[in-house]
């Protein structure tokens, strides 16, 4: 089964030390925290457009490194999510659990977040309310469905650099995106 | 399924590796980012068509002291004489740095370029997007610096003990190379091609594939440089972060001649005092 030229693909794949994309997101985050005069909205909502556009892209990466099909369901694709997406990417796999009765909602539970390491949240007393220090994640999840036809909604509902004791992302399908011609292709 | 081989430069031998594209992306992202800051900043002016004078006041306030970060950061913090000595010396690098980047980003704007999104590329525009990346690079820059010379050897004294110009030469080039080969490795996964210096503080660092730029194409070649230029930004601020961590000021230049080759020009600022 494995072959040489599979075993030089795999042998290929580029990494890079964890902390530098750490200590850049860091970076990133305190600087809208600044700019934004410490505005939690506006930042989380910045941190999930900058999560959808890199999702958009992200998702080609995915489709090259993993060649993988259609999901069939959503409960494939939150399976692909987890097992594959995040363990190519992140190197970590968190647990899909918490699905409602229709199949349309489920949760990410982390149990570690590579771009939380070293994190302290701002001491003003709202941080820790207000600011979704991962939300670029939620916005790479919603831009990388698009991209494959699924409209869905994703959010954080409890984060360990909050205190709680679990880090969840709750992910909602909201509906399949029809095909369509181009306008000028009737 | 083999575990693929660790990077180049690991900084330990149990370091945590993500994929590089994640890294790739990231950065490629914080250039639309910048501009996106960048026009709303130029709304909150509500000076539609700012005169020559409100320019002038606008970029004076807007390369005003650097806001520090505040407690969210990845970085580790220090509190030794170097690192006070090196952060006291931000503010003035920075303006510095902003104040050679005026001519240059005042001819393309002469001509009514236009940026990545239509809109007119004005002067108050394209300085508030190099500020913020070179800002952004800056800090990540220190971090970086801290972390992977933590277990390195000290690098040559610098007229610590009274030496004279020869040693600081000699230290400013030991922290140059130090930059081609280790910083350059675990950033961008290879080392600088080419390093050259006048031995007067002048250095030349030329990358012949350099990483952020190896996903760009486009038909025209002219706007292709033209549009990959706010991509050397954040690395111009990672360059000046690690020199400045290591007690050298300098102003950092960059330029794409043909993608994806980049040339950096680091200027040191010489000491004004000297044994």
């Amino acid at each position: 089964m494995v072959s040489g030229p599979y075993m030089f693909l795999r042998t290929r794949v580029d990494k890079v030390n964890a902390e530098l994309v750490t200590l850049t997101y860091g970076t990133i985050v305190a600087q809208l925290c600044t700019d934004y005069d410490y505005d939690y909205t506006q930042v989380n909502q910045q941190l999930d457009k900058m999560g959808y556009n890199i999702g958009m892209r992200l998702i080609e990466d995915f489709l090259a490194k993993s060649n993988t099909g259609r999901c069939g369901n959503f409960r494939d694709t939150a399976e692909m999510i987890s097992k594959v997406g995040f363990k190519i990417f992140l190197n970590i796999t968190p647990t899909v659990t918490n699905w409602t009765a229709d199949n349309k909602q489920f949760s990410l539970l982390f149990d570690e977040n590579p771009l939380a390491d070293f994190v302290e949240l701002p001491d003003d007393g709202r941080a820790q309310d207000e600011l979704w220090f991962s939300n670029i994640l939620c916005g790479v999840l919603r831009g990388a469905l698009e991209m494959v036809q699924m409209s869905i909604e994703a959010r954080f509902v409890s984060d360990m650099l909050r205190g709680n004791d679990v880090t969840e992302m709750r992910v909602t399908l909201i509906r399949y995106i029809e095909d369509e011609m181009p306008p000028d292709d009737e | 399924m083999a575990a693929p081989p660790p990077g180049d430069a690991p900084f330990d031998a149990d370091s945590r590796l993500v994929n590089m594209s994640c890294f790739d992306l990231l950065l490629i992202e914080l250039v639309p980012l910048a501009e996106r800051m960048a026009r709303a900043y130029e709304a909150s002016l509500d000076r539609p068509t700012p005169s020559p004078a409100s320019s002038t006041t606008t970029k004076r306030t807007s390369k005003g002291p650097p806001a520090a970060p505040g407690n969210t950061t990845s970085g580790s913090t220090t509190t030794t004489t170097t690192s006070n000595t090196a952060s006291s010396t931000s503010t003035p690098s920075i303006t510095v740095t902003g104040a050679n980047t005026v001519p240059a980003s005042s001819q393309p704007s002469n001509t009514a370029l236009l940026a990545a999104d239509g809109l007119p590329a004005t002067t108050i525009f394209a300085d508030s997007i190099y500020v913020r990346l070179e800002r952004l690079g800056f800090r990540v820059g220190e971090g970086l610096s801290e972390r992977i010379s933590r277990d390195r050897p000290r690098f040559n004294q610098a007229g610590l003990n009274g030496a004279n110009v020869g040693n600081v030469n000699d230290h400013h080039l030991d922290v140059i190379k130090f930059l081609c080969k280790d910083i350059w490795g675990v950033v961008w996964r290879k080392q600088v091609d080419n390093l050259k210096t006048n031995h007067r503080g002048v250095f030349v660092l030329t990358d012949n594939k350099f990483r952020p730029l190896t996903r760009m194409s486009m038909a025209n070649h002219a706007e292709a440089l033209q549009r990959a230029k706010p991509h050397l930004f954040f690395p111009c601020g990672i360059i000046r972060g690690v020199l400045s961590s290591l007690g050298i000021k300098a102003t950092v230049q960059a330029e794409t001649i043909e993608l994806p080759g980049a040339v950096f020009q680091i200027t040191t600022v010489q000491p004004q005092i000297r044994p």
